[in-house]
């Protein structure tokens, strides 16, 4: 067994190599003002039960399954315990999940690696899944008083006196998707901390705008080669298919994009729905598995996980988590820039990922708030997010992380990399990222 | 204690009797089981218990109704009479028991064990899917026997309990509690506490209002049972099946009378069950039993499949084996080509589980896979693409290294023999026909096909195979259109011959349904596609020397393709029928038209038993009931041909052939047939 270069040994996944066998997602979908054709757990299933047949694997086989879901339908409770079931696993499979706000689908997967770094596992599916159009509506608390009020009400006279202390505001729903991409501290919207980077790092409309555009450029440009394999169809019982991100414009260009109007910060902010990640539904599901399961399961890899970190900064300039996350892993492996093959940077926002790249850069950046001496070289755009990202595929909050990790390991093996990095930023104001490796051996271990 | 039934009796003093037959997978009440439940009633009555529970010990159900293998040995009316005077009296002695009598039912309760249960006081069931109760007597020529149609009256009033009896339908858990025919339906954790709570309570059983039964006043009984006659006289055709209708004569006669009754119920239906009618449809009742032995479950547990061809026959496969509880993955070359597979798999799942948990499972077995991933993975693969040598060969190429070695590798084709296909493959004795029916999911029948160059294990997995997914397996050997297309196509044939002649369409199917065919020729060509059935009929013709008449040619060349075209022989409007209500005019007469019909089937059936494309004349019985919906009350066409007289058909064979031509040829086989 020989993997050169990193070592695992002084990281976050101190013990044995974790290796990730192989990955799927679905679709991303992007959600249209109205529930999607999917619920969660169906996008988990579709993604995982693909991924098992291909690998051969009878879920049985599974140690367990760890999932990443911001919010799961009603009827999901523990959303990973239901896939795992729904995939066919034993009653004996535990199955658990993880809420890391916009990384979750990162956790699962680090949640995972660990328990394999420490012997505790051997064979595990882990992933993400979000159905944001399937996000709850609920009601106000004014209503649910009102309602625990008419449910004493016996009395045909009590009912009435009830009925008349109805107003207009009770009606007013709470739309949790809008709740929960608004941090619950400072009470800005994800959209307002990409305002205050712009701000910050003096990001322009026409710099996010081309960055914007790019992020589609480029997934097109992947789609056209054949690189998107990673994606299962997913079927719906209307006999619908859906085999692409739907939120591709391949004909975007930074023109088109600037005629789009602010939607957080009006009339002066910059940030609009274009240079913004979609709203969308999907999932992502990847085997991860210990050297002597890759073994007796016969199983290919793809590469593996070295090391990962977490960071918390103000929840204001949550945007610039991935920084935070990524110089830690940078500085207990030595590496420099031009070290990583492979960038994924979560695209939340394209004002984001540019003030990453500037905070990167700036040795007052990086002295100040990251206490180093010098500020790190240039991330190359051409390594970076190679095949688009949120902005033109989307961003189902859960699932992205496990999406960036997989995709970051497939542009690896594509392109005969070594090394990558999947990094988000997380809202509250977190960053995470996993540092990869593959051994030119590729699937010979 | 005898061997079929278990006593104990518990601290409060409630007796339990557990009936588990001995030597039997099912609960069925044989004369020696019916003996030995006497003896154990008049032993509970001497230990005075507190109430007395019945309940099954066998896990797939209550009781599945009498022994209907003993019924085709009845010697005569007067001794079926016989029995069931005994079993009445069997059954008042539980009645008349003076403490309280509770049938505790999980799973089927059909028939007799229905009848046990409605002597008892009270009943309790699950309320789970697999608990179904019914009375499907009719469906065996006979009705309820053992005080069924006494009780069930009592019970439930007349107009619930008659239909009951004569649609011979079963009903859930809920809807029994709901009609009255039980008590409690319970979830199971609870059927014991149920049975208990019931002794304890020691309510008056519950019996018909008094108004329900009204019907039952003997100046109503002519209309009432006139008006049921109607109804049933819409479904059935009472020459054909009598069963009913003489339920109907029993009731008006005596009901108001209970000692009447019983008695007019033992005569009827001791005289019912040695009728022919009666005789056939045991004998189609055990020709299902003698097809599933073709199969032997212990042989193979099948747990993934995986059909390769999205189209209708390939999608209905898939989502039969998915319904079934088999993983399932369904191949075709783009996720566009499974769409419409998969919307069809789903409103079946939806159609058939109703709970939709059921469903949800269903839809997550069954995994559309486009990439061809379910290969490695399926211990039975079956390929259902379209008719073509070399397309299927191509296919088998691909696939076969990839496969587990003892995975079964079949084809689902019907017309091209197996010799054929397994050319190429390393190993061609692999390759097993599974011929399925269309529609996949109303079809009971599958032909395994195999030929002298097939590995017995793989022939015997494939049966084993159609018994997991419920369907019943026929062995035939490889040769043009093995036993149901090949005696199905000269009939079909025929009866275009019959409308070139002139004879309207109409006529010939009239005649056809008087047999007992569950459809008419013509109408059933227009149903499957005159396009397929010309397809077919070219297949065989060459092989088999049948000519194919030119009318059906020049009908699909015209576009006329029967049903989904909107015209074929008929016209079509909204995927029903359209005939012609003037049906005269006709120089053949009716039995002319159909013993040209059945006969040209028959004849064919006598070729294929000289050619041993089955084993045996009750094999293909089986088959062609099974396969076509052959008149089952006539036991099958070897069968018809018996009670005919063999002699008698091959001099009617000879008389055809002198008037209307050498298709009429009487088979050599026939030597060997008497």
């Amino acid at each position: 067994m020989k993997h050169t270069g990193l070592d695992q040994g002084h990281g976050r996944l101190r013990g044995r190599p974790v290796y990730v066998v192989d990955g799927t997602r679905t679709p991303f979908l992007k959600a249209r003002g109205k529930p999607g054709p999917f619920p969660a757990s169906d996008l988990a299933v579709a993604a995982g039960r693909a991924l098992l047949m291909r690998l051969k694997l009878h879920p049985d086989a599974l140690d367990q399954v760890v999932l990443g879901c911001v919010s799961s339908g009603p009827d999901e409770a523990n959303i990973a315990r239901v896939v795992a079931l729904r995939l066919g696993c034993s009653e004996q499979t535990p199955a658990w999940t993880v809420q890391r706000n916009c990384a979750s689908g990162m956790q699962a997967l680090e949640s995972a690696a660990l328990d394999i770094a420490g012997g505790r596992s051997e064979l595990v599916l882990a992933g993400g899944v979000e159905s944001m159009s399937h996000h709850p509506v609920m009601l106000n608390q004014v209503m649910v008083a009102w309602l625990g009020a008419w449910s004493q009400a016996r009395s045909l006279g009590a009912r009435g006196r009830a009925l008349m202390q109805l107003r207009a505001r009770h009606f007013k729903p709470i739309i949790a998707l809008l709740r929960g991409l608004t941090d619950p501290v400072n009470g800005l919207s994800m959209g307002q901390t990409a305002e205050e980077l712009a701000e910050r790092f003096a990001i322009d409309r026409t710099a996010m705008d081309t960055y914007a555009a790019r992020s589609h450029r480029r997934l097109a440009a992947a789609y056209d080669a054949g690189f998107m394999d990673e994606i299962e169809p997913l079927y719906a019982s209307d006999g619908t298919v859906y085999e692409h991100d739907d939120g591709l414009r391949p004909d975007s260009s930074p023109e088109i994009l600037a005629k789009l109007r602010p939607v957080f910060d009006r009339p002066i902010g910059q940030v609009t729905a274009g240079n913004s990640a979609q709203v969308t539904d999907g999932a992502a599901t990847l085997v991860l598995a210990s050297a002597e399961a890759v073994a007796r399961h016969d199983l290919p890899v793809l590469g593996r996980i070295v090391d990962s970190q977490w960071a918390g900064l103000d929840p204001a300039q949550m945007g610039l988590g991935p920084v935070h996350a990524l110089a830690p892993l940078m500085q207990r492996h030595a590496l420099d820039t031009e070290a990583i093959d492979v960038w994924e940077i979560n695209e939340a926002f394209a004002a984001q990922v540019l003030a990453c790249c500037s905070a990167w850069q700036s040795t007052e950046y990086c002295q100040r708030e990251l206490g180093l001496q010098d500020a790190f070289a240039p991330i190359d755009q051409a390594r970076l997010n190679v095949d688009g990202g949120g902005i033109s595929l989307g961003h189902p909050v859960g699932a992205s992380g496990a999406r960036i990790t997989l995709h970051a390991l497939k542009v690896m093996a594509r392109t005969a990399a070594r090394t990558g990095m999947a990094s988000l930023c997380i809202g509250g104001g977190q960053g995470g990222a996993l540092l990869l490796e593959r051994s030119d051996e590729g699937d010979s271990l | 204690m005898n061997r079929h039934f278990a006593l104990e009796q518990d601290t409060r003093g409630i007796a339990w009797l557990t009936f588990d037959k001995a030597d039997s997978s099912t609960n069925v009440l044989s004369g020696e089981v019916l003996e030995g439940l006497d003896q154990v009633l008049v032993q509970i009555a001497q230990m005075h218990p507190k109430g007395l529970v019945i309940r099954s010990g066998k896990a797939n159900g209550f009781i599945a109704g009498a022994d209907v293998k003993a019924f085709a040995k009845v010697p005569s009316a007067a001794s079926a009479e016989q029995h069931i005077q005994r079993v009445h009296e069997i059954f008042h002695r539980l009645e008349a028991l003076a403490f309280p009598t509770v049938a505790a039912i999980d799973g089927f309760c059909l028939g007799g064990g229905l009848e046990l249960a409605l002597a008892c006081d009270y009943r309790v069931c699950c309320n789970d899917s697999a608990t179904r109760l019914g009375f499907p007597e009719v469906k065996l020529g006979i009705f309820p026997g053992y005080g069924g149609t006494v009780r069930s009256t009592r019970l439930l009033g007349d107009l619930s309990a008659l239909p009951l009896m004569l649609g011979g339908h079963t009903v859930s858990g809920r809807s029994a509690r709901r009609m009255g025919l039980v008590d409690l339906a319970v979830p199971r954790r609870q059927l014991r506490s149920a049975a208990v709570d019931l002794i304890e309570q020691r309510r008056p059983p519950r019996r018909a209002a008094w108004y329900r039964r009204l019907p039952a006043l003997a100046p109503l009984r002519p209309l009432v049972s006139r008006v049921l006659a109607t109804q049933v006289a819409k479904k059935v055709r009472r020459e054909h099946y009598p069963a009913p209708f003489e339920l109907l004569a029993h009731w008006r006669a005596t009901a108001g009378d209970e000692s009447a009754m019983y008695a007019s119920e033992a005569h009827n239906v001791g005289r019912l069950i040695n009728d022919a009618t009666a005789q056939n449809l045991i004998r189609v009742f055990m020709l299902r039993d003698r097809l599933k032995s073709q199969g032997n479950k212990a042989d193979f547990t099948p747990r993934h499949v995986h059909v390769i061809g999205g189209g209708v026959m390939g999608g209905d496969i898939a989502a039969w084996c998915a319904l079934r509880g088999l993983r399932v993955t369904l191949q075709d070359r783009t996720p566009g080509d499974l769409t419409r597979a998969l919307q069809r798999a789903h409103g079946l799942f939806r159609k058939k589980l109703k709970d939709p948990y059921a469903v949800q499972a269903a839809i997550d077995r069954l995994m559309p896979d486009h990439r061809a991933s379910g290969v490695p993975n399926a211990d039975v693969v079956i390929e259902a693409i379209f008719e073509d040598i070399e397309a299927k060969q191509a296919l088998y190429a691909q696939i076969e290294p990839r496969m587990h070695p003892d995975a079964v590798l079949a084809t689902n084709t019907s017309s091209i023999p197996l010799e054929v296909l397994s050319k190429g493959l390393a190993r061609p004795g692999r390759l097993v026909g599974l011929h399925f029916f269309n529609p996949v999911a109303k079809m009971p029948l599958v032909e395994i096909v195999h030929d002298e160059h097939s590995e017995a294990s793989m022939v015997a997995r494939a049966a084993a195979f159609a018994r997991h997914i419920d369907k019943l397996p026929l062995k035939v050997r490889s040769s043009p259109g093995f036993l149901v297309n090949r005696v199905l196509m000269p009939y079909l044939l025929e009866a275009v011959e019959l409308v070139e002649e002139g004879v309207p369409a109409a006529v010939i199917d009239r005649a056809a349904v008087r047999f007992g065919m569950p459809m008419g020729p013509i109408e059933l060509a227009d149903t499957v596609g005159l396009d397929i059935c010309l397809s077919v009929a070219e297949k065989m013709s060459a092989a088999l020397d049948n000519p194919v008449p030119q009318r059906l040619r020049v009908l699909v060349d015209a576009g006329d393709l029967g049903r989904k075209s909107g015209r074929g022989f008929y016209p079509w409007k909204d995927g029903h029928v359209v005939k012609p209500t003037d049906t005269a005019g006709s120089a053949l007469a009716d039995d002319d038209i159909s013993d040209r019909l059945v006969l040209r089937l028959i004849n064919e059936s006598v070729a294929c038993l000289r050619e041993g494309v089955v084993e045996d004349q009750d094999l293909l019985d089986a088959g062609v009931i099974f396969g076509t919906g052959f008149a089952p009350f006539r036991g099958g066409p070897m069968h018809y041909v018996h009670s005919r007289g063999s002699r008698e058909l091959q001099q009617r064979l000879d008389e055809l052939e002198s008037r209307f031509g050498e298709h009429f040829h009487a088979d050599s086989g026939w030597g060997a047939v008497a």
